[in-house]
């Protein structure tokens, strides 16, 4: 029997902030299944599910914190799930949930990511002081810069590759009302002289840390039959992971990330991602991913990535948009920022992505990562139901 | 093999909560030495105040003044009171419903004795001398005989409501490596390093983890690697990161040593910061009263090609 | 016409062993290589693969990417993580190969109680607001349960003695002293270390694995309100319901595996389920015995599906349990094919 097809009636987010002091951890929840549950016209009762996922627990100090946000989320008496598969844990959430109406296990599931990293200091969270280990000797930007550095030695990108996707992302996150970063002045000549702090990431080519939630409504085809607003449908979604450090890690280009992108596109029936996809929102923490995914995710030829994003095909107005939202260097609620990539896709291919929207989005790949390059999550929604 | 080591590791932190209006409410209430509570749709009374009705999820915002006096659901006798709680002699935990409220509130009861406790009894609230705005401004709850408190509609406002709360958070945990990177820290000790190889695809892994993560398998045979090794991939780092005494810039490396199947990560020294290029020889360099070596240093040699480590960014 | 899910195989660490010498990957990989190695498979004839377990635990964040090295995780695999206890991995998973997309999975997770201070760690998932800054600690809050469940008349300390000792297979005159009274030492579970892993298949590919399939019948889980004050705490109506939901009320089991980690939980959960005297409850000896947090509920199914595979069931009732005094729980019920 062939699995229910996957449709997405809801879409909520939180403005995100670099601090939501407004609110308690439930409150920001609150505010994104609430929109959620009002773009889909529908309420707490005909949720069949919650499925809640967030990165370390560590970053609110919460232990498993879904036990203390059933109530918010309107879950008493229902099922409950929490994920938690590092940075991709946004699009692994969806994900979960989506594995529940395609299984028909229910017919109506929310979900929900967040993290409110205002509420402690990821840093802390990251670099808990285990004993006997080497100390960390850099922050976040330590970790992934090298890679780059790899990168740009095996493309032959020219350096200034990084700067054109900052100064596209801030632009981009202009015309998002949600995004956390809304620099107005932004210039190409401000991304390039901002301080380099992990040589070669400048200061404007990594994320912010923000406050925020995104939560999705996702139904059957009975639900989306009902729904008040056009559906996004899911033609494929997969979850690949690989050990976070081994002799022979390809750490530019993970394995895990081709396998994931190669099971979307066989179960979208796509055979050219570059021509068959119309955007893309992927996961770029750090302005050098995005030549990076270009090639892991079958866009471009190996070192051919940055060609792309140099000649404007990743502009909002190109060939191929990427992260017409602003991405994760707008806006970063860790244990979110997956979500929101998915929720993106979904949005466009819906047309409801306004001063983002890409015109004519039919087919947009949602695109999440995390762990040491090592969790990858991936899912491809269409206008059109699939098959 | 040497026993396994094991050290404290605390994870503490003071996190700081924002409350939103109801808990917010709630609080500086308390401070007040008021006791507030929401009122639910079908008219329960709610105290502590959530955000959100347990039962039906709507959100709840109607504040009700509620007594201080109220009844034991029910308790449990703490012989022993451990960190954070409470009281630091032996107390009762309790449910208490207070008066006005249809559900209860847990904190601790100052009681002399397990018997002087039973469900049903009626106790009040004992305020905390020094009060901020938290639920430790209930000292806790004590035996009380007198008459049940009033209850009033409350619109919880008050002058210089509390916005958020410290909550500062302590666990001690003792914290053991396991065997093989007891192995490793252990060699370190004589300025060694020492991985440990595949049984299967005789990669070898340093610092060894007791597993080989490709072939999920456990790892025992013992390698020891480098001290000379060759920079593969890097960054110079221009922000000073916390607790580190070390001046910027300064480059942060992967180095696989010579005999090991995939890099470490380590400083570069004994440089210029801006003449670090991938491929080059670096060795270990040891300093007294560290664990790790304290950094590498360029060993003269010739560059390594990059088709010799490109596996090993 | 659903597909038909199986346990196929159930492996844990022997509970009796200290684990403190050993990390969490070393501790997990020997269960992994036992649990495939009873079906002939390799890693990489695993479709899927789901684990639980917490940071909390290991004092550590992202503590679950050290356990996937035990795994074999190469070529990549399809997995995923949920930061609950297991019996909720193996709920994804069973939904995993519900959808078809996979006919085989391997379910793990671990858990090492003793690095942390276990009562007080446990804290940290309660109400940060109004109920965490109390610390009130996990044998406090059951203990609360208890009374209110003497009080209702529903058990004594006589009683609650009595199941300890059962699970214990000693004589109840061991109870021990008052940890916080009503419970005593007989009456709280052993902190300890574990893991376990499962594995599970759909149809022919399960007969094919295992001589007798502990078939999953339905499988559930509810949760509710967070607060104690609001809930009553002699009753567990999400139990009740998942078991409902699982199909457990339509014929009798002859078996339940309850994750009752105090013993007055079990009065609890009786109730709920409406076990009688007829049914064994807890032969493995349940969480009383050994209570690697994040692993026991997953154990709780394993142990149902291996007395299924033994033979020596033929209906058992699974349940699992998170949060404090029972406020999440999973009921799944397994049968064996007629003998």
């Amino acid at each position: 029997m062939s699995k229910e097809p996957v449709a997405v009636v809801g879409i909520g987010q939180t403005k995100h902030v670099a601090a939501r002091r407004d609110v308690s951890i439930a409150g920001l929840v609150r505010e994104a299944a609430r929109r959620a549950l009002d773009d889909a016209e529908l309420d707490w009762a005909d949720v069949d599910a919650v499925v809640i996922g967030k990165a370390p627990d560590f970053f609110e100090g919460v232990m498993m914190p879904e036990l203390y946000l059933a109530d918010a989320l309107g879950a008493v008496g229902k099922p409950m799930l929490r994920v938690h598969t590092a940075g991709s844990v946004g699009g692994s959430t969806a994900l979960v949930a989506a594995s529940l109406v395609a299984a028909r296990v229910h017919g109506t599931v929310l979900t929900l990511a967040f993290e409110k990293q205002s509420e402690s200091n990821a840093m802390w969270g990251l670099s808990l002081p285990i004993p006997f280990q080497q100390p960390l000797l850099a922050g976040a930007g330590g970790f992934f810069a090298p890679h780059v550095r790899a990168y740009m030695r095996r493309s032959g990108a020219p350096d200034t590759v990084g700067s054109l996707v900052a100064f596209k992302d801030r632009r981009n996150a202009l015309k998002n009302p949600y995004a956390h970063l809304h620099e107005h002045d932004i210039t190409l000549d401000k991304v390039q002289a901002s301080p380099m702090l992990w040589d070669p990431i400048r200061y404007s080519e990594t994320c912010p840390s923000s406050d925020g939630a995104c939560a999705m409504v996702l139904t059957d085809r009975a639900g989306a039959a009902r729904a008040p607003r056009p559906p996004a449908w899911m033609h494929g979604g997969a979850m690949r992971s690989e050990p976070t450090l081994f002799a022979g890690k390809d750490c530019v280009s993970p394995r895990a990330g081709k396998d994931c992108a190669a099971d979307v596109y066989r179960q979208a029936g796509i055979s050219d991602p570059r021509r068959e996809i119309d955007a893309v929102e992927m996961y770029v923490p750090f302005s050098w991913y995005e030549p990076m995914w270009l090639e892991n995710l079958g866009f471009a030829d190996e070192g051919e990535g940055w060609k792309l994003t140099e000649a404007g095909v990743t502009e909002l107005d190109g060939d191929l948009p990427v992260d017409m939202s602003g991405g994760v260097l707008s806006t970063n609620p860790i244990g979110a920022s997956g979500m929101i990539r998915f929720a993106e896709a979904a949005l466009q291919v819906r047309g409801q992505a306004g001063a983002h929207q890409v015109d004519g989005a039919r087919r947009v790949l949602g695109h999440a990562y995390g762990g040491g390059s090592q969790f990858f999550s991936m899912w491809l929604v269409g206008s059109e139901p699939p098959g | 093999m040497p026993e396994v080591l094991t050290a404290p590791l605390v994870v503490e932190f003071p996190f700081t909560r924002s409350l939103g209006p109801v808990q917010s409410a709630f609080l500086t209430g308390l401070r007040e030495r008021a006791v507030l509570g929401v009122r639910t749709a079908d008219g329960r009374t709610l105290v502590p105040p959530v955000e959100y009705d347990p039962v039906t999820a709507e959100e709840i915002r109607d504040l009700v003044h509620v007594g201080v006096t109220g009844t034991v659901t029910t308790w449990a006798w703490n012989h022993a009171p451990r960190r954070g709680q409470p009281l630091d002699t032996p107390f009762a935990w309790v449910l208490v419903r207070l008066d006005g409220a249809d559900t209860a509130l847990l904190h601790a009861l100052d009681a002399p004795g397990p018997e002087a406790v039973h469900t049903g009894m009626r106790v009040r609230v004992r305020w905390a001398e020094e009060r901020s705005g938290a639920i430790t401004d209930i000292a806790c709850f004590e035996p009380d005989d007198g008459d049940e408190s009033q209850v009033t509609v409350h619109a919880g406002e008050f002058e210089d409501p509390v916005a958020g709360i410290v909550a500062a958070a302590r666990l001690d945990y003792t914290y053991s490596p396991g065997r093989a990177q007891t192995a490793f820290i252990t060699a370190l000790a004589d300025r060694k390093l020492v991985g440990e190889r595949c049984p299967s695809c005789h990669k070898v892994y340093v610092p060894p983890r007791g597993a080989c993560p490709t072939c999920g398998l456990a790892t025992s045979e013992q390698v020891e690697v480098g001290p000379c090794g060759t920079v593969t991939t890097f960054c110079i780092v221009n922000i000073k990161a916390k607790n580190l005494d070390i001046e910027v810039p300064y480059v942060y490396a992967h180095i696989a040593l010579d005999g090991a199947d995939l890099a470490l990560h380590g400083r570069i020294g004994g440089i210029p910061y801006d003449q670090v290029r991938m491929g080059l020889r670096v060795e270990a360099v040891w300093t007294d009263g560290t664990r790790y070596p304290d950094h590498y240093r360029p060993t003269g040699e010739p560059d390594a090609d990059y088709d010799t480590y490109k596996e090993l960014l | 016409m659903t597909r038909e899910i199986a346990v196929v195989a159930f492996a844990q660490t022997d509970h009796r062993q200290s684990m403190a010498e050993l990390s969490e990957v070393e501790m997990l990989m020997p269960v992994l290589h036992e649990v495939l190695d009873r079906t002939g498979l390799k890693t990489a004839d695993i479709d899927f693969t789901c684990s639980g377990s917490s940071d909390y635990l290991a004092g550590r964040a992202f503590s679950f990417t050290l356990a996937l090295d035990g795994v074999g995780a190469w070529p990549p695999i399809s997995e995923s993580h949920v930061e609950m206890d297991g019996a909720w991995a193996l709920y994804e998973a069973w939904v995993k190969l519900r959808t078809g997309d996979a006919d085989t999975a391997l379910v793990y997770s671990y858990g090492k109680s003793t690095p942390g201070p276990l009562r007080d760690v446990l804290t940290r998932q309660l109400d940060p607001y109004y109920v965490a800054p109390l610390w009130p600690d996990s044998v406090a809050l059951a203990a609360l349960q208890a009374q209110a469940l003497i009080d209702a008349g529903d058990t004594d300390e006589p009683a609650l003695a009595a199941v300890g000792a059962r699970s214990r297979g000693a004589d109840s005159a061991g109870q021990g002293d008052y940890v916080v009274r009503p419970l005593r030492t007989g009456d709280c579970p052993p902190v300890g270390d574990g893991a376990a892993a499962v594995i599970l298949a759909a149809g022919e590919r399960a007969r094919e694995l295992c001589e007798r399939p502990a078939w999953i019948r339905g499988i559930d889980h509810r949760i509710e309100a967070h607060a104690l004050g609001v809930r009553d705490l002699t009753d567990s109506p999400s139990t009740r319901l998942a078991a409902e939901k699982a199909g457990l009320f339509q014929q009798p089991v002859d078996t339940a595996e309850l994750h009752a980690p105090f013993s007055s939980q079990e009065v609890v959960l009786r109730k709920a389920l409406g076990l009688d005297d007829s049914v064994r409850v807890n032969p493995s000896g349940g969480a009383l015995v050994a209570n690697p947090v994040m692993a026991a509920g997953l154990i709780r199914v394993g142990e149902a599906a291996a007395r299924i595979h033994r033979g020596e069931s033929d209906r058992a009732l699974a349940h699992a349990t998170s949060g404090p005094c029972l406020q999440q729980n999973l009921v799944a019920v397994l049968e064996g094919d007629a003998r």
